[in-house]
């Protein structure tokens, strides 16, 4: 299964006069856990804002699921949203919900499936993740920083999507959670048969479950490929993003 | 066998058992109907899903199977899958882990425990803001024993943004309320050709009620609310834990820089507030019983005494005082969700909305008492 599920040829983006990405290129296959990976203000998070319509490029096109952001009408964008989950680094639970309730709210909106199986597809998903069966009548305030990422995780999941985006999903958590998470992710992935796309910092996460990655670094896509393919090129950046020879740790 | 684009349940009644068979696509978009199929359907002997001829299935459809799998054996009828694949036998797995057991939710009290709590909960809220009240007041005297940690840049700031750009609002409300007054009047006096009064009747209750109180619900409505939402998102990004930290005092450089400012800025805007109620009340007296400007300012000066406009802007201090110490405790009340800055906010601008009008009963009563 080689399929591209997301495709981003010649990605232009700027604010202002500071150009982001110049002609960024980068492909996703299906059932892969992919990662955007570079320094602060590299522009990952924009890029990962741009495939999940929160912002527009400047220039170039980029293709989810086959469709094209910028050609896409509003009822084939409403289409796509359902078919992805998206976990933002802070969670964005609505504060004014609990968890079962910001969970819920999806199959209220979405399908009209009976009450008491929204019930139980809610308290799947909240075990799915590992929380205790009463954080679903917690409110998103009571929660600690972990719980919160697992919460967001499971109202990612609830429409069972094919894709899943996640936005710095271990940064905050203890090496223990984040680990957890990470196998967490791996499971759905060859479960529920994932594409996940991720932006990470954490070099323990990119070791262990990402399959392919892209590192930005000077406005372009310094390489792309597994970490053993990258770790074949020269190149400043990834020297000391791998922290490789005068940056650190030996490799 | 029947299309697979949606998902289908077909029960065939055996002698000795239940057939469900299951088929088409058990997706979330698809569930609802076969939902309601198992819903109505009353087995009374054994079950058996014959899962053998679906050909997609989610976690909604694993949950559908389980939630019916579960209330079939609560009824002591026995309930068996045929025709599992690994795959949906894998997913069940990933779903079903642990023993799932449903919670229930949390028990809500009766009205009589709320009622007590609520109570409850106001009685210390008293508290709390003596509490607060007292450790201000504390700050206050040290920091006027050190005038150089006074803020003046911030007083001056403030000053700026609760009464100078609150003049056009103030202008309107107090024109408006001239216009409405004199035009209750006029025709009422009019009835005993007592036209002229009309003089008397805006300019004592324009200067002495009318002006301060619409000028304090204004200011707690713009910058009460204000007040609370900027120390309410301040203690949300942790900003004022930060200020502690560097031992800025939030008292000094948050609430006594506002306080000041609206003490300082209410007395002018009710000044303000009375030049403009008065114009009101003129143009409608020309308007309806043509009753000239200087004929009305003539009036004015024998039928208006100093101290009804001295009484309308001595309260000015005493109602900014209470609006901006209740909004900017009800800001440090706010907690770490988003839904706390508009529940505060609401409650800042509510309480010292009726706190000006307690306060405004009191000098009512206080100063008629003393013969003033």
């Amino acid at each position: 299964m080689n399929s591209i599920i997301i495709e981003a040829r010649d990605i232009v983006t700027a604010f202002g006069d500071m150009l982001i990405h110049d002609h960024i290129n980068c492909s996703i296959r299906k059932n892969e856990i992919y990662a955007l990976l570079g320094g602060s203000g590299s522009g990952k998070s924009t890029l990962l804002r741009e495939m999940i319509l929160l912002q527009h490029p400047k220039s170039g096109t980029l293709k989810v699921l086959g469709i094209d952001l910028n050609t896409i009408t509003p009822l084939e964008a409403q289409n796509l949203r359902r078919q992805w989950g998206v976990l933002f680094q802070s969670g964005a639970l609505y504060s004014s919900l609990t968890v079962g309730e910001n969970i819920a709210m999806l199959y209220h909106e979405y399908t009209d499936l009976p009450p008491k199986l929204i019930n139980e597809l809610v308290g799947i998903k909240i075990d799915l993740v590992g929380l205790p069966p009463h954080a679903r009548f917690l409110y998103p305030s009571e929660l600690s920083g972990g719980m919160v990422k697992r919460a967001a995780l499971a109202r990612a999941l609830a429409l069972d999507p094919k894709l899943l985006f996640l936005d710095e999903p271990t940064s905050g958590l203890d090496p223990l959670s984040s680990r957890q998470f990470d196998t967490l992710i791996a499971q759905l992935r060859d479960l529920l048969g994932l594409t996940v796309v991720m932006v990470t910092h954490d070099l323990d996460t990119i070791h262990h479950i990402i399959d392919r990655f892209a590192l930005l670094g000077e406005k372009k896509v310094i390489a792309e490929g597994t970490l053993n393919e990258v770790l074949q090129y020269n190149h400043p950046i990834i020297d000391y993003f791998f922290q490789r020879g005068s940056y650190g740790i030996k490799d | 066998m029947q299309s697979s684009s949606t998902a289908h349940l077909e029960i065939i009644n055996e002698h000795s058992h239940t057939l469900l068979q299951c088929s088409g696509m058990w997706t979330l978009p698809y569930l609802s109907t076969v939902a309601y199929q198992l819903e109505t359907l009353n087995p009374e002997s054994s079950v058996i899903w014959d899962v053998s001829h679906i050909s997609e299935i989610d976690s909604a459809g694993i949950a559908l199977w389980q939630l019916y799998h579960r209330a079939f054996e609560h009824k002591g009828l026995e309930s068996k899958l045929i025709g599992a694949n690994p795959d949906h036998d894998k997913l069940y797995r990933l779903l079903y882990s642990h023993t799932y057991e449903p919670e229930q939710p949390p028990k809500t009290h009766s009205w009589l425990y709320v009622l007590g709590h609520e109570t409850h909960q106001n009685i210390l809220g008293i508290g709390t803001f003596l509490a607060f009240l007292g450790e201000a007041f504390v700050l206050l005297v040290y920091t006027l024993l050190h005038p150089t940690q006074i803020r003046y840049r911030s007083i001056v700031a403030h000053i700026f943004a609760t009464g100078a750009t609150a003049l056009p609002i103030i202008a309107l409300s107090a024109f408006l309320i001239g216009v409405v007054v004199a035009y209750q009047s006029i025709v009422q006096l009019q009835k005993f050709g007592a036209d002229i009064f009309i003089v008397d009747m805006i300019g004592i209750s324009l200067t002495r009620e009318l002006a301060p109180l619409i000028t304090a619900i204004v200011v707690a409505g713009r910058s009460g609310s204000a007040f609370t939402a900027q120390i309410g998102a301040m203690k949300m990004t942790q900003e004022i834990d930060a200020m502690k930290t560097m031992g800025f005092d939030p008292f000094t450089f948050l609430v006594w820089p506002r306080v000041i400012a609206l003490m300082i800025v209410m007395p002018l805007l009710i000044f303000f507030a009375d030049i403009i109620g008065i114009f009101g009340g003129m143009v409608i007296a020309q308007a309806q019983s043509h009753l000239s400007f200087s004929e009305f300012v003539h009036r004015l000066q024998g039928a208006l005494p100093i101290k009804h406009y001295i009484i309308g802007v001595v309260k000015g201090p005493f109602f900014a005082f209470l609006i901006a110490i209740v909004s900017t405790y009800r800001g440090f009340q706010v907690s770490m969700n988003t839904e706390s800055i508009g529940y505060y906010t609401t409650k800042s601008v509510v309480n010292s909305i009726f706190l000006v009008i307690a306060c405004d009963a009191i000098f009512s009563v206080l100063l008629t008492e003393l013969k003033l």
